[in-house]
């Protein structure tokens, strides 16, 4: 039926995309009005689309309502979000993308190997698609698993221009499931993606509307008394900033989309008790972390950014923007089940249900109280190691809530290696300066007690990483930022960055349920590439939340030198935050194998979430030719300079 | 104010990065845009048992991270419709540190009274604690002058917010053509209670404190002496 409507040419091409499209979109509260058209029932039994290698994007404008508000959005073939692609390992995929704006567009293959003129990413892999336009990519299929794409192009990405991208392994699959859905998450706004940075640079706290008051220091002082309270306050305000500072745009102007629906619609997978359900959940959000849970049922995280790793039984898990991670869930009674994912800052949610017929609906929990940031997310180590004695914790494992992730206990070869890193470089390198006029022994701060510090400091690495901060000679060349000092760029520095891989996260450590952390994450296969990296590239995470300035090593994108790989070298990107937010970092083109204690079967990802005050690092091979895009993909903190070129040559 | 559009003009020579060959120069990502806002932060009627008066004072700014144009401007009308302490400034305006801006340019006294003009220079941002400060100098052939401005904001709740809010006027010599004293010569604090029921514009209702300070006796003390004392406000505060 459908299929009448388009050329022959691309007839078997689009029917798909109609079924993708109807799949995610219709009905929704943000609905495209081609998909209109799709009844309800090809909406809720939707799985996957079937896959294919050659495929026509029209890029468009496409009309969206939220609520009772009217927009433009930019979607593909009439859907918004753009509809799910699948492909096959092993072959060759041929995509031309139509641009039918009035502006340039691109379109980025997220955590696709493949060559640089592919990428997608204007001015570094081509000139962009400009207006009335059609670009052909062209490009070998050497990986599966769960992605995503999006464009690379101002704004667009906001405004809708994401997809969803799943890839079928030549070889069967680690993981069988009787059904297989995408669930696509998003910050959908009507405001324009330029107002947005533009408050932002005139208020860093426009879209906060959860800041403490007189009410709040009210209840802290019954809490807490008036001295602590006193103090705690003096603390913050000291370094002007606020422990309120979770998310910068929030749900005041954010709805947050499951598959491109509202929470008010939502959206329906269905099943039948018994069957294994792979849900693959994209990230896709501009600036929003989301905490992701179903009430009653127990998810084994069976991939990370399209990798297969060992099952870990989850009740919640963090997502930030571009991550992916597949679970299988495996509901035995036929009532319906609330997928349930918050943002960070608790602002909204998306949700979804899973349902045995359409029409069910499982119960909404409330929203999880909302975090506050502490002295450990502003780099000041825990309070365990803030002790006066000056020296960590001897026991690695002490604080650590095993019990609960009996799966995911480190393998005897991780402990071992934890043996050797006791010692913290950065305990010895902490500057106090920072710290004048705070009083940490009296300071309250809710939900410390619970940010232990996991010394895992993965691999043997830690022994050079603690080189490299000293400062002694090593005998490889290092890139090394020059000493930072605060300034126009650069609001904070960590005195004390902790390895908090074994934190779950803000808001999460400590709230009953078990959380996915990053040390919890290990291969099913080794890596390909066991050489050891023959430098190290530290990169600060730096920032002004005053006057939305963001960067690397203290400087935006356009200050700063390209990082530049040699082909075919290994090298380990050190990554320091010295802010009080989560920045998801993403290296385009190659993989980012994540030093998280799990040796040789160390995950590998695409995206990596640095927490506040963390200091993490990861392995990379320069095995791909080109420039490549290397940035937080929480939008603005790239679009204001958080973002470099990476050589590679 | 050719420094505005130019590069930045840090240490660092800005866009090395274009060492790279990037495609047809297209810089994947713009951090050098440039931004335009406007403050209207008093936009008020005052009453007082000897009458009312109305007054603004804003700015206005645009310019990237580094270099901004900056453009300052208050004054008072009496009921008698005449104008009074009008102060409109243009400076250059360079980040220097985590939170203060380095202003210098020039302030012109333009209203009914006699017109003056000043060299600028100050400092303007967030001192610690969340206190917004502007400390400024000016200089001219009359001597020197000085003001100092500050608030703070504190939030009753997230959309209801207390405003403090005092300025200080101080000069090296007296100026008997505009009322103004030696020493310090006026005062003007105030108390607003603004709602923010969208963050661009928040009505407010409040109390301010005005007083000239006269050193010497025979000052014609007129048009400026309406508002001076206590007076009830209302008034709207928005940007955009
Ligand atoms: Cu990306």
């Amino acid at each position: 039926m459908v299929e009448s409507v388009f050329p022959k040419r691309t007839s078997i091409v689009r029917r798909r995309f109609v079924t993708g499209a109807a799949a995610l979109s219709c009905g929704a509260a943000v609905f495209p009005a081609l998909a209109r058209k799709a009844t309800i029932e090809s909406m809720v039994s939707a799985e996957l689309p079937e896959a294919a290698s050659s495929f026509l994007l029209n890029v468009e404008k496409i009309p969206v309502r939220v609520g009772k508000q009217h927009a433009k959005g930019v979607g593909i073939n009439g859907s918004l979000p753009a509809p799910t692609l699948r492909w096959r390992e092993g072959d060759t995929v041929e995509l031309q993308v139509r641009n039918h704006l009035h502006e340039d567009t691109s379109i980025h293959w997220h955590g696709i190997r493949l060559p640089a003129d592919m990428d997608g990413v204007p001015g570094l892999s081509f000139a962009g698609i400009p207006a009335g336009e059609t670009f052909t990519y062209r490009f070998p299929v050497r990986q599966n698993g769960t992605y995503w794409y999006h464009s690379h192009s101002g704004g667009q990405e906001q405004a809708g221009l994401y997809g969803a991208l799943v890839i079928d392994p030549a070889d069967k699959p680690a993981y069988t499931a009787d059904r297989d859905y995408v669930v696509l998450l998003s910050d959908w706004t009507n405001a324009d993606p330029m107002d947005i940075v533009s408050n932002l640079k005139f208020d860093g706290d426009y879209y906060n509307f959860r800041q403490r008051t007189v009410g709040t220091f009210l209840h802290d002082i019954r809490k807490d008394g008036l001295m602590a309270s006193v103090r705690d306050r003096l603390a913050w305000g000291g370094m002007n900033m606020a422990p309120t500072d979770i998310s910068d745009v929030s749900g005041i102007i954010y709805t947050y989309l499951m598959n491109g629906r509202s929470p008010a619609k939502g959206w329906v997978g269905l099943f039948r008790p018994g069957e294994r359900i792979r849900l693959r959940f994209i990230n896709a959000a501009s600036m929003t972390l989301f905490d992701v849970r179903i009430p009653g049922l127990t998810m084994q995280v069976v991939a990370s950014d399209g990798n297969d790793v060992e099952p870990v039984p989850v009740d919640e898990f963090r997502i930030a923007p571009a991550e992916t991670y597949d679970v299988i869930v495996q509901p035995t009674t036929d009532e319906p089940y609330t997928i349930f994912v918050q943002s960070e800052d608790r602002t909204g949610y998306a949700r979804g249900t899973l349902a045995t017929h359409d029409g069910l609906l499982g119960p909404i929990p409330p929203m999880d109280p909302r975090p506050l940031r502490t002295m450990a997310d502003m780099g000041m180590g825990s309070m365990k190691n803030m002790s006066m004695t000056g020296e960590p914790k001897s026991d690695p494992m002490a604080g650590m809530d095993m019990p609960s992730h009996e799966k995911t206990t480190p393998d005897s070869q991780s402990v071992e290696q934890d043996k050797t890193v006791h010692h913290h470089a950065a305990m010895h390198d902490m500057d106090m300066s920072n710290m004048a006029g705070m009083d940490m022994g009296n300071m309250d701060m809710p939900g410390m007690s619970m940010h232990h510090s996991m010394p895992h400091e993965g691999s043997s690495s830690s022994i050079k990483e603690q080189r490299a901060v000293s400062g002694s000679p090593a005998a490889m060349p290092e890139t090394q930022p020059a000493k930072l000092k605060t300034g126009v760029e650069v609001q904070s520095l960590a005195p004390q960055p902790q390895n908090r891989l074994g934190e779950a996260g803000d808001g999460l450590d400590g709230n009953g349920r078990r959380c996915l952390r990053y040390t919890d994450l290990r291969a099913l296969k080794p890596w390909t590439d066991p050489r050891e990296p023959s430098r190290e590239i530290v990169l600060h995470l730096t920032g002004n939340m005053e006057r939305f300035i963001w960067g690397f090593n203290g400087k935006k994108f356009s200050e700063a030198e390209p990082i530049r790989l040699m082909l075919g070298e290994r090298v380990r990107f050190v990554l320091i935050n010295d802010t009080m937010m989560e920045h998801p970092i993403h290296l385009h083109g190659l993989w980012s194998e994540l030093e998280n204690g799990q040796g040789a079967f160390q995950p590998y990802k695409h995206t990596v979430n640095v927490k506040p005050g963390e200091r993490l690092s990861y392995l990379v091979s320069a095995d791909t030719p080109g420039l490549w895009a290397y940035h937080c993909h929480l939008l603005y903190h790239m679009d204001t300079g958080m973002f470099r070129t990476v050589v590679v040559s | 104010m050719a420094a505005v559009h130019g590069p930045s003009s840090k240490a660092e020579p800005m866009n090395k990065a274009t060492a790279v060959p990037y495609v047809n120069g297209i810089m994947p990502v713009m951090d050098q845009r440039i931004y335009v806002h406007a403050l209207l932060d008093q936009f008020e009627a005052r009453y007082s048992g000897s009458g009312g008066q109305f007054r603004y004072d804003g700015q206005a700014w645009f310019g990237s991270d580094y270099n901004k144009l900056w453009l300052k401007s208050e004054g008072t009308v009496g009921t008698n419709g005449s104008f009074g302490d009008g102060d409109h400034e243009v400076l250059y305006d360079r980040s220097i540190s985590r939170y203060f801006d380095l202003q210098s340019g020039v302030r012109l006294d333009i209203d009914h009274g006699p017109t003056r003009a000043w060299g600028a220079i100050g400092l303007q941002g967030l001192a610690l604690y969340f206190f917004d400060a502007e400390a400024t100098f000016y200089f001219s052939d009359r001597g020197v002058a000085g003001r100092l401005t500050g608030s703070y904001d504190i939030f009753i709740t997230n959309r209801l917010i207390l405003q403090p809010q005092t300025e200080l006027n101080f000069y090296s010599n007296s100026d008997g053509a505009r009322g103004v004293g030696r020493g310090l010569s006026d005062i003007d604090a105030g108390l607003r209670l603004r709602y923010e029921w969208h963050r661009k514009i928040a009505p407010y209702v409040g109390i301010t404190y005005s007083k000239m300070f006269h050193d010497n006796v025979g000052f014609r003390d007129n048009s400026d002496a309406v508002g001076s004392g206590t007076n009830f406000i209302f008034g709207i505060r928005s940007w955009f």
